[in-house]
């Protein structure tokens, strides 16, 4: 094939991430928009952005994420869990990692050794423990996820009990009631993300390489801070973590040509 | 297909509702079934049957109840066909794994039941299984609270024998069975006014085990690497085999069977020479759940073998018939139905050493536990599950699913992983 580059599309569940490697594996190029109603149009309207830069017919794809099935034109569909491990490998640059990945509608626990995965978890149909539920707490709150954590940076330690989203949400909304400082209602939010995490994780059995995050949440150090306090282990992550899914994408589309 | 509606309005069943369950089936046995490539030509009874499934043997069951059988519908693979065989009885399945019939049960049941047991109540209630209409008296059984609690709303409706499942293997506790064998053995005369003799119950003895035997030469053919048959055949054969008769069902599976061993010394294979094999355990697919194996079998993987009651647990073992007494004989029909290992024993080892074992006699890459919702049994039990199959270097993945296809992306994405983890 003489195809010049190889893209990796990943359609989250709230965000797409797009990668394209030149020939040498080079990022040359890196998108992300937000997957709105359709995942259908945001794939189209990826493909007509990296044709325009890049040239129509130029590239191998492989889709993943939930939204994989949506991408037509794709070569080839990968699920989220390989090709997070994949990206997490190349961006980490080590081939014995575990991977929390918290995407905005599910979250995943990965454990990579020898650069292939494992084991793996995924968290079930609830939404307990993702961005999303990020998203609905910070909107109850009227702030932004952003805003929300670095309130919850000053907050006293509180408790939701609830892990459903549903309940978790009419917790927050009696605490706010009982006039429970904001902060300290954002410390339980995030509180209960990372103890999610932390008793998901019980159920694999990680390795000694690092603990990294991958995933909408990346960018949120408190979060990151939170969850190293949790595992009792320094939690690594950078700000391309959040393209890991597109990453593994792109390099096994990279692997097929 | 036949006219059934006299049947069905005779069975006093709601036409109406009956209906709608009728026109989703076919699209379903499209879906899952027809879509296969190079099925087993034998495969034809099947698809015959299950194509007018509240149709065909419902009336032959009419037909038997005519002249005087009683027919006993069952939950469960403890409860011992052969003593109802033995006494000129008909044994048959009954309704439970759709989610048409769920809200029915959720009607009278508390949501977080397991969605087999709301399936079951609310295909009863909403007189919408012939199976429900025709059966004379139901056999329950004790092998998990949630059912032991609605047999007792089930026995407002209809009559129930209920029979104690032991909850460990002490030696006291296989005596115990025997006892509730005879007791049974008793009950089921009642009811068919005929008398158990040594004899008859040897014969039903024979019959029972020549299914047994039929079946296990359908999954033995499954044990090699030129899979002869797919996991969504060989499920809806065992699912069928609830229903049928147990001659008839032991012929037609030696038929198969012939045509499986054929096609092995023939290089027949229905997949890929790199597809993943699969070893599916854990709670009972009834029919018409076809879900897991659907999405198993269109994600590059093909299911080698079922560790679960709609499948190796149904057949393996045999009775041992040699007993000169009545009393022998229910002895050897304890032994061999305590040597089941259903989550319901504390301890259960005996089920993770059969997933080892079977793992390995099926050729399995990797192994899927998957639990129906609310079946803390099986639920708990993955733990040890998991462990052993890890320390094994068998690749395992649990799941928990219900009869909605709402969650049918999320486990394909599970599973596509898990076979792309295999895959390295």
């Amino acid at each position: 094939m003489n195809k010049k580059y190889s893209a990796g599309i990943d359609i989250g569940s709230t965000c797409a991430k797009t990668i394209v490697l030149d020939k040498d594996g080079k990022v040359v190029y890196k998108d992300l928009r937000p997957t709105g109603y359709s995942s259908v149009d945001t794939a189209e309207s990826i493909r007509h952005t990296i044709e325009e830069a890049f040239g129509k017919d130029s590239f191998h794809t492989v889709a993943t994420g939930y939204g994989r099935i949506s991408v037509p034109f794709a070569d080839n569909k990968v699920t989220e869990i390989s090709c997070h491990a994949k990206g997490a490998v190349r961006l980490f640059d080590k081939n014995d990692i575990n991977v929390i990945d918290i995407g905005g509608q599910d979250t995943k626990l990965i454990v990579i050794e020898n650069g292939v995965v494992s084991e793996f978890l995924m968290n079930d149909k609830c939404s307990a423990g993702t961005g999303r539920f990020l998203e609905v707490m910070a909107n109850t709150l009227s702030v932004s996820p952003e805003e929300l954590c670095a309130m919850a940076e000053k907050g006293n330690e509180t408790r939701i009990s609830s892990l459903c989203t549903v309940f978790a949400e009419s917790e927050v909304i009696n605490l706010i009631g009982k006039g429970t400082p904001r902060e300290d209602i954002a410390y339980a939010v995030i509180d209960s993300i990372v103890e999610k995490v932390k008793t998901q994780s019980g159920k694999l059995r990680m390795n000694n390489g690092p603990l990294c995050l991958t995933g909408g949440l990346c960018d949120y150090g408190y979060v990151v801070k939170m969850l190293s306090k949790a595992f009792n282990k320094d939690v690594m992550t950078k700000p391309d973590a959040r393209y890991a899914g597109a990453m593994g994408a792109a390099l096994y589309a990279a692997s097929q040509m | 297909m036949a006219d059934y509606v006299k049947m069905w309005k005779e069975l006093g069943m709601d036409l109406e509702a009956h209906d709608n369950l009728c026109q989703v089936l076919p699209t379903a046995v499209g879906d899952v079934f027809l879509t296969q490539e190079n099925r087993p030509k034998a495969m034809d009874f099947w698809d015959l049957v299950i194509s007018e499934v509240h149709g065909i043997r419902p009336a032959e069951l009419i037909e038997e109840q005519k002249k005087g059988r009683k027919v006993f519908g069952t939950f469960c693979v403890f409860v011992p066909d052969e003593i109802i065989i033995a006494l000129n009885g008909i044994v048959t399945g009954l309704c439970g794994g759709s989610q048409f019939w769920v809200p029915g049960g959720e009607a009278v049941l508390p949501k977080n039941t397991c969605p087999l047991i709301k399936a079951s109540v609310g295909a009863r209630l909403g007189k919408t299984c012939p199976f429900f209409r025709i059966a004379d008296v139901y056999v329950g059984e004790t092998t998990c609270d949630g059912k032991k609690k609605a047999y007792e709303i089930l026995g407002e409706d209809v009559p129930m024998i209920i029979m104690d499942v032991p909850q460990m293997k002490r030696p006291k506790d296989i005596k115990k069975w025997k006892d509730e064998i005879a007791d049974f053995a008793a009950k089921v005369e009642d009811i068919t006014g005929n008398k158990l003799t040594v004899e008859k119950l040897k014969e039903a003895i024979d019959i029972i085990n020549n299914k047994r035997k039929a079946m296990k030469r359908v999954y033995d053919a499954r044990k090699s690497l030129n899979l002869p048959i797919s996991g969504r055949d060989t499920l809806l054969m065992t699912q069928i085999s609830f229903f049928d008769d147990p001659v008839r069902c032991a012929e037609m599976c030696n038929k198969l069977a012939d045509e499986l061993e054929e096609r092995i010394k023939n290089g027949v294979s229905v997949v890929k020479e790199d597809t993943k094999r699969i070893l599916v355990t854990g709670t009972p697919l009834a029919v018409p759940n076809w879900k897991l194996h659907n999405i198993i079998e269109t994600s590059g993987a093909a299911v080698v073998c079922e560790e679960m009651c709609t499948g190796t647990r149904y057949f393996e073992n045999l009775v041992d018939n040699s007993g000169n007494t009545l009393d022998e004989l229910f002895m050897a029909l304890s032994e061999r139905y305590m040597k089941n290992n259903c989550a319901c024993f504390t301890p259960n080892p005996g089920r993770i050493e059969d997933i080892i074992r079977l793992a390995k006699e099926y050729k399995a890459d990797g192994v899927i536990d998957c639990s129906l919702k609310f079946c803390g049994l099986y639920d708990i039990e993955k733990k040890h599950v998991s462990e052993a199959l890890k320390k094994e270097g068998i690749p395992v993945l649990s799941l928990e699913t219900d009869y909605e296809d709402s969650d049918s992306g999320q486990l394909r994405t599970r599973i596509e992983a898990f076979v792309e983890m295999m895959k390295g």
